[in-house]
């Protein structure tokens, strides 16, 4: 039954987006990165690690993770107001929480790293790919590191799970309408990030998080590689 | 990536020897690359990049009630975000005087020259125009943003193109673009800042040439009429200095006007 889902695209149902990623785009920035998924491009750039100003937000047992996430103005049709949003004040949170557990943070104790996303243009997905963006950008930045971190959107369309939801499909209003699921995972396989709206039953939920798991791999690759090759555009596998 | 860091004295001293770190004359830009259409939800938008500053403008159009007193013309509003991705030295937080300075002053440029056609932007008089945004974010900052950005916005207001317009819902059709450009008129009003460094002075400075300078002046001209002017910072200028600054940017835009004009081709 579910095999007869078309999606809007015309993705296979456990299909994302055509990523690509690219190391090293901003040379003022000690580590820089870029990830595109479809129409949704992501820029990370960080500054750190570096003495934590305001004092009293200082860490003396370990350093600080302070990412902030920005959609540009003219990212999306409705243009956004510049400046700080609550939805742009709360990704910023989610985005240090799922990139923290890889960090080695007792490694610069007092000091605070800052990573700087902005999207440059969004197609749903944001978030995600600041994520696998800025997470690049700290590995590009020599920051110590434990692990890596990729992010994707699982979702469900009506009753389908399916992986990497675009806008077309954030909007899709058949029955059940759609749920997503940005999740962000280590490549150990430890989630670090988890999010949902929408409507699910916990069998369907424990399976969008085992595609996410599958997508988060080719992901990795992806980083990976872009890592090997700085300032050279990496692109995935065309399907 | 290996940086260089040159001292301000060193700099002086060098022009003084007639020379620029990198070579260029006085009235000389560095690499100049402009690519349109980059974030495909704006109506127009550019990337520019001059040698390593790079910044991004994008243009955005929505519906507003006019002014009472301009009720057949549209509003038009130029931002800046010095972001703090772009260099360490920028910092999140609300606006301070230089972004807001920043923001101004290529406003000026743009609207003083004549460039757009407020008629053009009114969709029913008294009743609904066009707001015409320019949105600037620095990605880079390797100095002389100001220009690089007024670069970005000419090139985005150039090539973008009107949203479809519903005129029985009164709303914007985002999804439908109509191929009609941007009501504008045959003047390109492109901002010049020349710096002044002891007592010389240059355009399109690197970060450590705009460092050492004292003193700024932006001009916005287009074929030769001047329609916009800031003197910035607390140094003083003689007259000799501003006529050499006239001079040089006059040279600079020409340069810049003509490579514009080809890479928007």
């Amino acid at each position: 039954m579910t095999n007869e889902f078309k999606r809007p695209d015309g993705r296979k149902l456990t299909e994302m987006r055509p990523i690509a990623a690219q190391v090293g785009i901003i040379p003022n920035a000690d580590g820089s990165a870029m990830f595109k998924s479809g129409k949704t491009i992501a820029y990370a750039a960080v500054y750190g690690p570096k003495e934590h100003h305001p004092r009293n937000k200082r860490n003396p047992k370990q350093g600080t993770l302070r990412c902030t996430y920005n959609m540009i103005s003219f990212s999306v049709n409705d243009r956004i107001r510049p400046g700080l949003s609550r939805r742009s004040t709360e990704i910023s949170k989610i985005t240090e929480w799922a990139i923290a557990p890889a960090l080695n943070l007792k490694s610069f104790p007092g000091m605070v790293i800052d990573v700087h996303i902005n999207i440059i243009q969004a197609d749903a997905g944001t978030r995600c790919a600041g994520i696998n963006a800025a997470v690049m950008a700290l590995a590009h930045a020599g920051i110590p590191m434990k692990d890596m971190v990729s992010s994707v959107s699982a979702g469900k369309l009506d009753k389908t799970l399916v992986i990497d939801l675009d806008k077309a499909e954030e909007d899709f209003e058949e029955g059940e309408g759609p749920t997503d699921i940005p999740v962000s995972m280590t490549h150990s396989g430890e989630v670090t990030h988890l999010q949902l709206d929408g409507k699910i039953n916990k069998e369907e939920l424990k399976e969008a998080i085992n595609m996410a798991k599958t997508a988060c791999e080719e992901i990795y690759e992806i980083q990976k590689k872009a890592l090997k090759n700085v300032g050279k555009l990496i692109e995935g596998d065309k399907k | 990536m290996e940086k260089i860091n040159l001292n301000s004295k060193k700099i002086v001293e060098y022009l003084n020897e007639g020379k620029r770190f990198d070579g260029r004359k006085p009235e000389e830009f560095r690499e100049l690359s402009i690519k349109t259409g980059v974030s495909e939800n704006a109506e127009g938008s550019a990337r520019v990049k001059l040698g390593n500053t790079d910044v991004i403008v994008g243009v955005k159009l929505a519906t507003a009630e006019p002014y009472a007193d301009s009720p057949n013309k549209g509003n038009f509003m130029v931002s800046a975000e010095l972001s703090p991705m772009s260099s360490a030295r920028f910092e999140s937080g609300p606006p301070r005087f230089p972004v807001i300075e920043f923001g101004r002053v290529l406003d000026r440029g743009l609207r003083e020259s004549g460039f757009i056609n407020w008629e053009g932007l009114c969709i029913k008089p008294g009743e609904k125009v066009w707001t015409m945004f320019v949105d600037i974010y620095t990605i880079n900052d390797d100095g002389n943003l100001m220009d690089a950005a007024g670069i970005g916005a000419i090139a985005a207001m150039k090539t973008a193109k009107l949203p479809g317009y519903d005129e029985e819902t009164g709303k914007i059709d985002y999804k439908n673009p109509t191929d009609k450009p941007l009501p504008l008129n045959n003047v390109t009003p492109i901002a010049i800042t020349v710096y002044k460094i002891g007592d010389k002075v240059l355009v399109d400075p690197t970060r450590e040439e705009q460092d050492a300078a004292t003193a700024r002046i932006t001009i916005g001209s287009s074929d030769g009429i001047i329609s916009s002017i800031q003197k910035g910072e607390e140094d003083s200028m003689t007259p000799e200095e501003m006529g050499k600054a006239f001079d040089i940017a006059d040279i600079a835009y020409q340069e810049v006007f003509k490579n514009l004009e080809k890479q928007l081709k």
